[in-house]
């Protein structure tokens, strides 16, 4: 092994003081956060803290309005649509609380878009997705519209979507806030198990404890500020 | 375990005749169950012997002879401690929580840092829990769950105590 294939020190992803406002409502200040590679955080905090806006930032889908984001040793916020674009496609996955699976396409299509668009062939894309598809035990509706689908099943086809291009961080912004109870755990054990497995970073945006108590710790965001109740290590 | 506490809680923030005392805990901590006389005198003798109150000389006034208690400084550090250390995260433990907080506002004390470190504490029990779910039989499970969601309610209540520190500060120091 070179001394360039060793992994870089240091957190994986990085928000250093962000603000970021919509018009005269400020939804980040000076929010701060740092994710270890391989770690499962979740984000918490009452509705219309910055939660979500915050997660957003760390994906790259907006740029703040100050401070800095820093992925995998580059800075994410400056650099251009089209290469954050690319770097989203290649490097990140995404759940969202409604699935937001392409409605006309089956379920199997769904999993190898990301494939598709990164110019994977096709045969090779539909081989990796119907892998994903077995792991989660979803081969029998490959063939499926996903407007058929339950939503528990429509959750477990988005995280097979999300997992397929072997992205760095999974970002899931209310995974289960559609879902009741226990589809709801049945969901939050697969997103954690499999990325656990795969050594993939997870990103997860939530109201609910029992879905935070899944992650490895837990940030709050209050009034756009993040508050670590770990960072005092006494604490801890 | 938390009477003491709350007793000498009550004489941190001014020294106190037994029968006000009474009055005092009743109003913000009894909710329907007042403490008997006989426990609040008993309470403030254990306290007066291990030196963390001390009674001063019994007083005549309108009804039986009374003695005005004050806090000494091993009672307030005992208390300081009590209010910023969080609680074992065990479910049913709303009673203790607000004891905390209120007097925690009362005297001055930092209450969201106290339910900063509780929420975390509570979390980090919740994390346990969600690990023996995973690895155990459905009954470990189901037992995990109960507590888990008596837990998530304790948390809910902190999340909104958090957010309405402030009028409830008003409240309490106007009181």
């Amino acid at each position: 092994m070179t001394v360039d294939a060793l992994p870089v020190p240091g957190p994986l992803l990085e928000a250093r003081s962000i603000d970021r406002s919509y018009g005269r409502t400020q939804a980040l200040r000076e929010a701060s956060l740092s994710v270890t590679a391989g770690e499962i955080l979740a984000i918490m905090g009452p509705s219309g803290s910055g939660k979500s806006t915050l997660l957003h930032c760390l994906a790259g889908i907006f740029t703040p309005d100050a401070g800095e984001v820093w992925f995998d040793g580059r800075r994410l916020d400056t650099l251009s649509d089209a290469r954050r674009s690319e770097l989203r496609r290649t490097s990140l996955g995404f759940v969202f609380q409604f699935g937001q699976l392409v409605p006309e396409l089956t379920v199997a299509d769904n999993v190898a878009l990301p494939l598709l668009l990164g110019k994977v062939r096709r045969k090779q894309a539909y081989q990796r997705a119907d892998g994903w598809l077995k792991r989660l035990e979803l081969d029998d509706l490959g063939e499926r519209r996903t407007g058929e689908l339950s939503g528990g099943q429509a959750q477990r086809v988005a995280i097979a979507r999300a997992l397929v291009a072997r992205p760095k961080v999974i970002f899931a912004d209310e995974p289960t806030g559609a879902l009741d109870s226990l589809t709801g755990e049945k969901v939050m054990e697969l997103l954690v198990g499999l990325a656990r497995e795969e050594g993939t970073t997870v990103i997860v945006v939530t109201h609910d404890a029992r879905v935070a108590a899944c992650a490895d710790r837990e940030v709050m965001v209050r009034d756009g500020k993040v508050t670590d109740p770990y960072a005092d290590e006494a604490v801890r | 375990m938390t009477v003491p506490l709350a007793l000498m809680g009550l004489l941190d923030r001014e020294p106190s005749y037994g029968y006000d005392l009474k009055r005092d805990y009743d109003t913000y901590f009894g909710r329907g169950k007042p403490l008997p006389f006989g426990q609040v005198y008993s309470t403030l003798g254990r306290l007066a012997r291990d030196g963390k109150v001390t009674a001063g000389q019994s007083e005549p006034g309108d009804g039986p002879d009374r003695k005005r208690y004050t806090i000494t400084p091993l009672g307030k550090q005992e208390v300081k401690v009590w209010l910023a250390e969080p609680v074992a995260a065990e479910p049913f433990l709303q009673t203790v929580l607000f004891t905390k907080v209120v007097l925690a506002l009362m005297l001055g004390h930092d209450a969201e840092r106290y339910l900063v470190t509780q929420r975390a504490t509570h979390m980090r029990r919740m994390r346990e829990l969600s690990e023996i779910k995973r690895g155990g039989a459905l009954v470990d499970a189901l037992l995990a769950d109960h507590a888990l969601f008596h837990l998530d309610a304790d948390l809910r209540w902190i999340d909104l105590t958090t957010a309405r520190l402030g009028a409830l500060a008003e409240t309490v120091r106007r009181a």
